[in-house]
């Protein structure tokens, strides 16, 4: 047996992790499951502590920097990115 | 020529808040089939359309994608047209594109967002292969990543991109999937990659002849073809040349659409339908605070449209541009 990990990336409304999912994405080092980009439209958990409450064990989470001056109202990247893990065994 | 129809003024806010507008069968079906005959189109599990592979000169299911590709760029009438080139003579009068760009509906959507003298960036053909096409050559058939465009693209001033789809899509065709309201968001192309799905992202499933147009900065990608059937995507970027100014039919603009509504505390609901309530409707993946911000990114590409920097939604930058001496 040998261990693969899963990995899920959430997007969640605020810095806190009981708001609610907002983007979600998945891996699969299992190789059991294929996931896309536009493959549901439904989110897996309708907030983060919904995962961990599936086992997934959060691994990084997107700290929260100041401001630039000047660039205070310019969006971009989705803020509130959240990383969690299962580690599944499989067969060699 | 027909008078071009303009957009009217909640058709522009819709676009300067969502980002896109959406014209269903808007393109006559013969414009359509004059363009999938031009292109070569193929229908090769088709029975009933009786275009098939071999008219086109091709065994779809020998070949591989690549080659259908230098297939269709090579044979096709799409014309080759330099980057820069003036919107009036990109295509020529009589072929589909050239019918299509007539359109009273197009002109004016055009003028509205780019006004009359745009010019011509690039067009693609983008087709979705069916499952067997990969199957033969080894490889996954997976949908495209969620990207922006071109390149970091932080102007006030905006391209459009137009969005053909010249036969029926259905959802197992994997129409262009984008997300509303994305599109004033600056990043760096593919760097979303990983945003693999989105609260309110939506799939293009629509009939013949349906046109999209885009702000340039819209989220989007490819969505995945599980279908028999190939799926075209005609795609052509404009660029403006004037200032974006009141270019749509502006007589609809309310007269007090200057003034402020009272906000958070009142009686009954706003209306929806106010440019205001437009300006400032959330989208599902909205975070708490960044919505925010979209709000006021929204309003300042309605002060560049109207070309009225005294202009506010429910005093979102009235509120932050306060600085009493």
């Amino acid at each position: 047996m040998a261990l693969r990990q899963q990995v899920l990336v959430l997007y969640l409304k605020s810095s806190a992790l009981d708001t609610e999912v907002i983007g979600w994405a998945n891996y699969d080092g299992t190789g059991e499951t294929v996931h896309m980009a536009g493959d549901c439209d439904e989110p897996p958990y309708r907030t983060g502590i919904g995962a961990l409450r599936d086992g997934w064990r959060l691994i990084q989470a997107t700290p929260l920097v100041p401001h630039t001056p000047g660039d205070e109202f310019r969006t971009s990247y989705l803020k509130y990115e959240f990383f969690f893990e299962k580690l599944v065994s499989v067969s060699d | 020529m027909t008078d071009p129809v303009l957009l009217n003024s909640q058709q522009m806010a819709h676009f300067t808040a969502r980002g896109f507008l959406r014209f269903d069968a808007v393109v006559p079906d013969s414009i359509n089939q004059a363009f999938l005959s031009e292109i070569g189109a193929i229908e090769e599990m088709d029975e009933d359309a009786g275009i098939h592979a071999e008219d086109a000169g091709i065994h779809a299911e020998h070949v591989g994608i690549a080659e259908h590709y230098a297939h269709i760029m090579a044979s096709s009438a799409i014309p080759v047209v330099r980057a820069g080139t003036l919107l009036a003579d990109a295509y020529p009068p009589g072929c589909a594109l050239g019918n299509l760009m007539a359109l009273p509906e197009v002109r004016g959507t055009i003028e509205s967002l780019v006004g009359k003298g745009c010019i011509f960036d690039h067009h693609f053909l983008h087709v979705s292969f069916p499952e067997r096409f990969y199957q033969a050559v080894g490889r996954r058939n997976v949908s495209q990543h969620t990207h922006q465009d071109s390149t970091i693209d932080p102007r006030r001033a905006f391209d459009v991109q137009i969005m053909y789809f010249p036969h029926e899509v259905t959802r197992e065709m994997g129409g262009t999937r984008f997300v509303p309201g994305t599109h004033l968001r600056v990043v760096s192309e593919a760097a979303i990659s990983r945003y693999q799905n989105m609260l309110g992202q939506q799939h293009v499933v629509c009939p013949a002849g349906t046109l999209l147009f885009m702000h340039h900065g819209m989220w989007h990608g490819g969505g995945v073809n599980l279908s028999e059937r190939m799926r075209y995507m005609f795609k052509i970027r404009l660029c403006p040349t004037v200032r974006q100014t009141r270019l749509w039919d502006t007589s609809d603009l309310p007269s007090n659409h200057l003034e402020q509504r009272p906000i958070f505390w009142f009686k009954g609901q706003p209306d929806p339908e106010h440019i205001h309530s437009t300006l400032t409707k959330p989208e599902p993946w909205h975070e708490q605070d960044t919505g925010r911000l979209e709000y006021l990114n929204r309003i300042r590409l309605w002060r560049y449209l109207l070309g009225d920097e005294r202009f506010d939604a429910d005093y979102w930058i009235t509120r932050v541009e306060n600085e009493p001496d």
